[in-house]
């Protein structure tokens, strides 16, 4: 398999200024990621807010410009590309949103939200947009004569669905989901995740899931990338990562499941600030094995299948049993609970 | 879910529910009306002089009195709003269309454009309104037309400001960058999907805009630079009443009468629409 999408060593500041307009430093939202995802994978980016995760899938996207760093999606370059040419090649690249309440045009009805899209990009000759717009609001769990209507008057999944279809209708190869259930109540959650699911599947598409919600990476993604203050720590397959973390950080969040019980030292602190992150690795100010090492030198990403940023990854102890994370939290049996019965109603 | 309901009858329903405003609409109505079927509704030519009618009070035959050359003012009055509306309406549409497409621009471009047409508009904007006016009309020539351009250029920095705020704020909005990221280019990002969304509160400024230009155009025909003698205009009408205010009030009164009404027709109507596209102001 190839790679559609290869990040080399992104970098995005957020200068930040005073009242008075003076730079006080940069927020280093993204500092220094590479990452390569594989035609038809779903790869998962996971951790806590503000590090970076979304800022990364709109990178990714070039809907913002990142400082450093290169962008290649199918081979091309997409920072080399003009404006014209990256929107017409937004074609095969689409973002769902988290909140679906603010994603979709309130002053543009179902059809028209779906439709446009297709008719940007001349997916479906005029004329046969509505047909298509039918199709795909049954494909999303919706009724076709939804499309006459307006967003305010659906529900929170249902929005969702919508936006859903909108994301796929020109057809993309790659689709970034940026936290796409995590606004919406838990059980629709399992709805909405078994239908990107399925989608997945059916279109053959390629899925970067942006998540904080362990139970749903570990449902849906092939392989996981942990990110921490703008790096990413630890990248892996999907059951590599959960059964054996090799990052404390990845076995801090894997802990922190709640149910989970507590196989690993709990997180001590905040996440520092990323306008000045620490020295060495930026982990060391909440990890509880730091060496001095850690403080001084920052550890790499090594390219292997399952690596971590820690300079002390092949020491530590296997921090949790893995027939324990496999029999998962209580949350995480709900959730599995509700994957397994509920198909998209 | 109670059936499709257009956000356009939604805030139908709203306004129809505010008293003021509906009364604020039926004047409107009529004074429109008037405009349009003047020469039906008026009982005389208003510009028929007459050396034996001068200045007569109210009768039967002249129910608003007669001026001091002896045309008929209700007749005046109703032609008068000819020029009072159309002063109103087009110079408005046009401080619109020149106003809202700078917002747009200012709002999503950013950067050096932005601030250049942003503080153009601003500098315009401490000039008070009227003095702007009468500056522009002076140096255009008195006519009407020019009058309406000069109200036109004076009012459109408020519609620069106020869709460029609205296009600032939409700019940040998730349903503007899914349209960027569905590759919308900037244009239609702006016409398709922003305008739409400031529309309400435009109309709402459209509609007390046309309410400011209206009493610009009396106050620029009673200082002579708007509609030109012997057509009547409500403020000529004003200008000419004033020497005789003793004599003769009811001159001044009918005119005078004539742009109150309608002035506050328009605000009411202007603060109906506001309340009814408004969500936060939204009752049951």
């Amino acid at each position: 398999m190839s790679a559609l999408l290869e990040l080399r060593d992104l970098r995005k500041l957020f200068p930040v200024r005073d009242a008075l307009g003076r730079s006080r430093g940069a927020v280093r939202a993204v500092d220094g990621v590479s990452l390569s995802v594989a035609q038809g994978e779903v790869l998962a980016i996971v951790g806590e807010s503000g590090c970076g995760k979304s800022t990364l899938g709109r990178l990714a996207l070039r809907l913002i410009e990142p400082d450093a760093g290169e962008v290649r999606f199918g081979g091309e370059d997409l920072r080399a590309l003009s404006p014209a040419a990256l929107r017409a090649r937004r074609r095969d690249m689409q973002l769902i949103f988290q909140d679906p309440f603010a994603s979709l045009d309130p002053r543009m009805t179902v059809e028209a939200a779906i439709a446009e899209p297709m008719r940007l990009h001349g997916v479906v000759p005029r004329g046969q947009e509505s047909a298509k717009v039918a199709e795909w609001l049954e494909r999303v769990g919706l009724r076709a004569d939804h499309a006459r209507r307006w967003p305010h008057e659906f529900s929170g999944g249902q929005r969702q669905r919508i936006a859903i279809a909108r994301a796929l209708a020109s057809g993309p190869k790659l689709v970034i989901g940026d936290e796409p259930v995590s606004a919406l109540d838990v059980s629709i959650q399992a709805q909405v995740v078994n239908l990107l699911q399925d989608l997945i599947r059916d279109l053959g598409l390629t899925f970067v899931l942006i998540s904080h919600d362990l139970a749903v990476v570990r449902h849906i993604a092939d392989r996981v990338a942990v990110m921490y203050l703008g790096r990413i720590v630890e990248l892996g397959e999907t059951e590599q990562v959960f059964n054996r973390p090799k990052h404390p950080y990845t076995r801090a969040l894997l802990a922190a499941v709640p149910g989970q019980g507590a196989k690993a030292p709990p997180l001590a602190g905040d996440v520092p600030s990323p306008m000045a992150p620490p020295s060495g690795c930026r982990f060391h100010t909440r990890c509880a094995h730091a060496v001095a090492k850690c403080r001084e030198v920052d550890p790499m990403l090594p390219s292997e299948a399952h690596a971590a940023a820690c300079h002390l990854a092949a020491e530590l102890p296997p921090a949790i049993a893995p027939h324990e994370t496999e029999t998962g939290g209580e949350r995480l049996r709900r959730l599995q609970a509700f994957f397994t019965q509920g198909t998209a109603a | 879910m109670s059936g499709p309901e257009s956000p356009f009858r939604r805030a139908l329903r709203q306004f129809l529910r505010h008293r003021l405003a509906v009364f604020g609409l039926v004047v409107v109505t009529a004074v429109v009306a008037a405009a349009v079927f003047a020469p039906l509704l008026a009982p005389f030519d208003p510009l028929q002089t007459s050396w034996t009618l001068v200045r007569k009070a109210p009768s039967a035959a002249h129910w608003f009195g007669t001026d001091e050359n002896g045309r008929d003012v209700l007749a005046r009055v109703i032609y008068g709003a000819r020029a009072s509306l159309l002063a109103g309406v087009v110079a408005v549409s046009l401080a619109a269309m020149i106003g809202v497409p700078l917002g747009l621009i200012a709002g999503l471009s950013g950067g050096w454009t932005e601030t250049i047409i942003g503080r153009v508009a601003d500098a315009m904007l401490a000039v008070p309104f009227l003095i702007l006016a009468i500056a522009l009309a002076a140096f255009l020539g008195p006519a009407l037309e020019n009058a309406m351009l000069a109200i036109a250029i004076t009012a459109s920095p408020v519609f620069v400001r106020l869709s460029r705020g609205m296009a600032l704020e939409a700019k940040n909005t998730d349903w503007a960058e899914a349209a960027r990221a569905m590759g919308n280019p900037p244009w239609r990002l702006a016409v398709v999907h922003v305008l739409p969304n400031i529309i309400p509160p435009l109309m709402v400024q459209a509609t007390l805009s046309i309410a400011e230009a209206i009493i610009a155009e009396a106050s620029l025909s009673f200082l002579g630079l708007g509609q030109q003698p012997p057509n009547p205009s409500w403020g000529s009408m004003l200008n000419s009443a004033q020497r005789f205010l003793t004599q003769a009030p009811w001159m001044a009164i009918y005119p005078g009468v004539a742009i109150f009404l309608v002035v506050l027709a328009f605000n009411l109507v202007g603060d109906g629409l506001r309340d009814a596209l408004d969500p936060r102001s939204q009752r049951r």
